[in-house]
C-alpha cells in the first residue's frame, strides 16, 4: 500500500475513533438520565414525599424524613462552610502575598481531593466520639468541610476576574482597601461568587460517604440536631442494597429526585454563568 | 493639667491605633487570613486525628498492618493488604479504560469539533461529573451487574479465558464491575482538564506541523499532545486520586470479599468500601482504630497522587504562558 494512502487511512480511523469516544461519553449521561426517569418516575408520588419509611419488607411509605434531613444538613453545612470559603477566597484574591496565598491555595486543592469517606472519619472523631451519638450536627460538619475548599477557590477565581482598573479607581478616590473590596470588588463579582457557591452546595448535596457514620440513618423523624438523621443519599444506598423490591422502587425515586435537583441546579448555575459575568456597574 | 493631658491623649491614642491599622485594612486582612488559614488548620487537624485514633492498631500491628492478609474482627486480627490490593487494582482497571477514552474524546473536543458542538459536549461532560456517586452505584447495581453476569463476563471468559485474569465463575460483582464504574466516573475529569491543556497549545505549533505535510492526526499525536502532555498527565493523576478514594459506587458493586484474587471477575474489597461497610458497626477500640488506620492509608495514597497532579497542572499552565513559541 502506498505510504500516503496508509497515513490518510490512519488519520481517518483515529479521528473517527476520537469522535466515537466522545459520543460514548455523552451517551452515558443520557442513559443515566433516561433510566432514572423511567424507573423513578413511576414511584414519585404524594406518599413518597410526605410519609415515613415503611418497616422493612412492607410496601408503601415514603422518605419525608430523609428529604427534610438532607435539607437540614445541607443548610447547616452551607451556613458553616460558605462564609469561611467566601472570606478565605477574599484573602487569596485581594490580600494574599505570593507564597502564603500559594500555600493556602495548594492546601485547599489537596483538602478538596481528600476522599469523602476520610472526611467522614474526621467528623466522627471530632463530633460523634465526644458527643457519643451520631447526629445531623456531625453530618453537616462533614459536608461543610467539603464545601470550604470549593467555595474558597471559586470565590477567589471570580474576584480575580474583576479588572484591576476598578480597584485602582476606587483606591484613587481615597477609599481604604476594605471599602474597595466590600463596595466595589465583591459586588462586581457577586453573580459569579453566588453561582459558584450554589454549584458547591449542589456538589455536597449528593455526598453519601461522609454521612454514613456521622449522621447515620433514621427510620423516623429526627427531633433535634443531635440525633441520628436520615438523608436522601444514605437512604438510596441502604434501600438499593436491601432485598425488597418495594425499597428498590423507592431508591429509584429518591435517586431521580436527588439527580433532578443536582442537575437542575447545575444547569441553572451554568446558564447564568454563560450569560456573562461581565462586570456590572458597582 | 493632667486632666487635659488624659483628655487629649485618649482620642490621639485611638487615632494612632486607627492609623496603624490603616483605616481598617489590617483588620480586614487579618480576619480573611484567619478564615483562609482554616484550610491549613483543618488539614493538619485531620492528619492529627487520624494519627491519634489509629494508635491502638498502629501499636499492635506496626507495618505488618500493611502486608497482613487476614481481616478477622472476632479474633482481633487486622491486615490491610486485600483492601489495598483491591483499591489499586480497581483504579488501574479504571485508568486502563478511561485514559484512552478520555484523552481521545478530549482530542476530538479540542481539535476537531466545531466550537458549538465542543462547548455543548463539554457542558454535558461536566454535568456527568456532577452526578452523585451513589447514583452511579444504584445504576451499576441494577444494570451493569446483571449485564456483566449474563453477557460480559461469559464473553470475556470465552475469548480470553486462557489468561488467569479472566477465570472463575461470573458473579457480576467484583473488581471488573468496580473498575468499569470507576472508569465512567473519572472520564469527565480526564476529558475536561485534558481538553483545556490541549486548547492552550499555541496555534502555530499545529500549523507548523501541518505545513510540513503532516496529516491532522499526525500533527495532533506527534506535536499537540506531546506539547500538552504535562496537563494530560495531571488530569490522569487527578482522576486516579478520585478513583482511589471513591466510595459509594464501588461499595455497591465490589462484592465485599476480603481476599486477594488474580481474576478480575472475582469479588473483592477496597479500603473505602470496608470503611463504608463496617465503620458504623465496628465494636471495640482495636476494630475501630484499624478502620481509622485504613482511612489514614487511603488519605496518604490520595494526597501523594493529588499533590503530583496539582504540580503537573500548575507546571503546564506556567509553561503555556512562559513559552511564547
Amino acid at each position: 500500500m502506498n505510504r500516503l494512502t496508509y497515513r490518510k487511512i490512519v488519520n481517518r480511523v483515529m479521528l473517527t475513533l476520537t469522535g466515537v469516544f466522545t459520543v460514548f461519553t455523552v451517551a452515558v449521561l443520557f442513559l443515566i438520565l433516561g433510566y432514572l426517569v423511567y424507573n423513578g418516575g413511576k414511584s414519585i408520588d404524594w406518599n413518597f414525599l410526605t410519609k415515613l419509611p415503611a418497616p422493612p419488607g412492607e410496601a408503601g411509605g415514603g422518605m419525608a424524613n430523609a428529604i427534610v434531613g438532607s435539607a437540614m444538613m445541607i443548610a447547616f453545612a452551607a451556613i458553616l462552610g460558605l462564609p469561611v470559603g467566601f472570606l478565605g477566597g477574599i484573602y487569596l484574591a485581594e490580600f494574599g502575598g505570593k507564597s502564603v496565598a500559594f500555600a493556602i491555595r495548594y492546601m485547599a486543592d489537596l483538602l478538596n481531593g481528600v476522599p469523602s469517606i476520610v472526611i467522614g472519619i474526621f467528623a466522627w472523631t471530632v463530633i460523634v466520639v465526644p458527643m457519643k451519638s451520631f447526629s445531623a450536627l456531625a453530618g453537616g460538619f462533614a459536608l461543610s468541610l467539603m464545601l470550604i475548599p470549593i467555595a474558597l477557590r471559586s470565590t477567589e477565581q471570580f474576584l480575580l476576574n474583576v479588572p484591576s482598573s476598578l480597584r485602582e479607581g476606587a483606591l484613587a478616590l481615597g477609599a481604604p482597601q476594605w471599602r474597595v473590596i466590600s463596595s466595589v470588588v465583591v459586588p462586581a463579582a457577586s453573580k459569579g461568587i453566588l453561582t459558584g457557591m450554589i454549584l458547591g452546595v449542589a456538589r455536597i448535596a449528593g455526598e453519601t460517604a461522609p454521612l454514613l457514620f456521622t449522621a447515620l440513618n433514621n427510620q423516623f423523624w429526627a427531633r433535634s440536631l443531635d440525633q441520628p438523621t436520615a438523608s436522601l443519599p444514605v437512604i438510596i444506598y441502604t434501600h438499593a442494597l436491601a432485598p425488597y423490591d418495594d425499597w428498590h422502587r423507592q431508591a429509584w425515586a429518591a435517586g431521580l429526585m436527588l439527580l433532578g435537583m443536582v442537575l437542575a441546579t447545575n444547569i441553572a448555575a451554568r446558564w447564568i454563568l454563560s450569560r456573562g459575568i461581565t462586570v456590572q456597574k458597582g | 493639667m493632667s486632666a487635659t493631658a488624659i483628655g487629649a491623649g485618649k482620642p490621639g491614642k485611638s487615632k494612632s491605633l486607627w492609623s496603624t491599622l490603616r483605616g481598617g485594612d489590617e483588620v480586614a486582612h487579618l480576619i480573611t487570613l484567619v478564615f483562609a488559614a482554616s484550610v491549613f488548620l483543618v488539614t493538619v487537624f485531620l492528619v492529627g486525628e487520624l494519627w491519634l485514633h489509629s494508635a491502638p492498631s498502629r501499636h499492635k500491628f506496626g507495618f505488618g498492618f500493611l502486608i497482613g492478609t487476614d481481616w478477622d474482627p472476632v479474633q482481633g486480627i487486622f491486615g490491610a493488604l486485600p483492601y489495598i490490593y483491591g483499591t489499586v487494582l480497581t483504579s488501574v482497571i479504571a485508568m486502563v479504560i478511561a485514559v484512552p477514552l478520555g484523552v481521545g474524546a478530549a482530542i476530538f473536543l479540542a481539535e476537531l469539533a466545531p466550537p458549538g458542538i465542543s462547548n455543548a459536549c463539554t457542558f454535558l461532560v461536566e454535568l456527568l461529573a456532577a452526578v452523585p456517586s451513589v447514583i452511579y452505584g444504584l445504576l451499576a447495581l441494577f444494570t451493569l451487574i446483571p449485564l456483566l453476569r449474563s453477557y460480559g463476563e461469559p464473553f470475556l471468559k470465552q475469548a480470553l479465558g486462557f489468561l488467569p485474569l479472566f477465570q472463575g465463575p461470573a458473579f457480576g460483582v467484583g473488581y471488573l464491575a468496580a473498575g468499569l464504574i470507576l472508569a465512567i466516573m473519572t472520564l469527565p475529569y480526564i476529558i475536561s482538564i485534558s481538553r483545556e491543556s490541549l486548547m492552550e497549545v499555541p496555534r502555530d505549533q499545529r500549523e507548523a506541523a501541518l505545513a510540513l505535510g503532516a496529516t491532522k492526526w499526525e500533527a495532533t499525536s506527534q506535536v499537540v499532545v506531546p506539547f500538552a502532555r504535562l496537563g494530560i498527565f495531571g488530569s490522569i493523576f487527578l482522576a486516579l486520586a478520585r478513583a482511589l478514594g471513591e466510595t459509594m459506587a464501588v461499595t455497591m458493586v465490589i462484592g465485599n470479599d476480603p481476599s486477594i484474587h488474580i481474576s478480575l471477575l472475582a469479588p473483592g474489597h477496597t479500603i473505602a468500601a470496608v470503611i463504608a461497610n463496617e465503620f458504623s458497626e465496628a465494636g471495640g477500640a482495636l476494630y475501630q482504630s484499624a478502620l481509622v488506620e485504613m482511612g489514614f492509608v487511603l488519605f496518604l495514597i490520595t494526597i501523594v497522587i493529588n499533590a503530583l497532579a496539582r504540580i503537573l497542572v500548575i507546571a503546564t499552565s506556567r509553561k503555556g504562558t512562559a513559552q511564547p513559541a
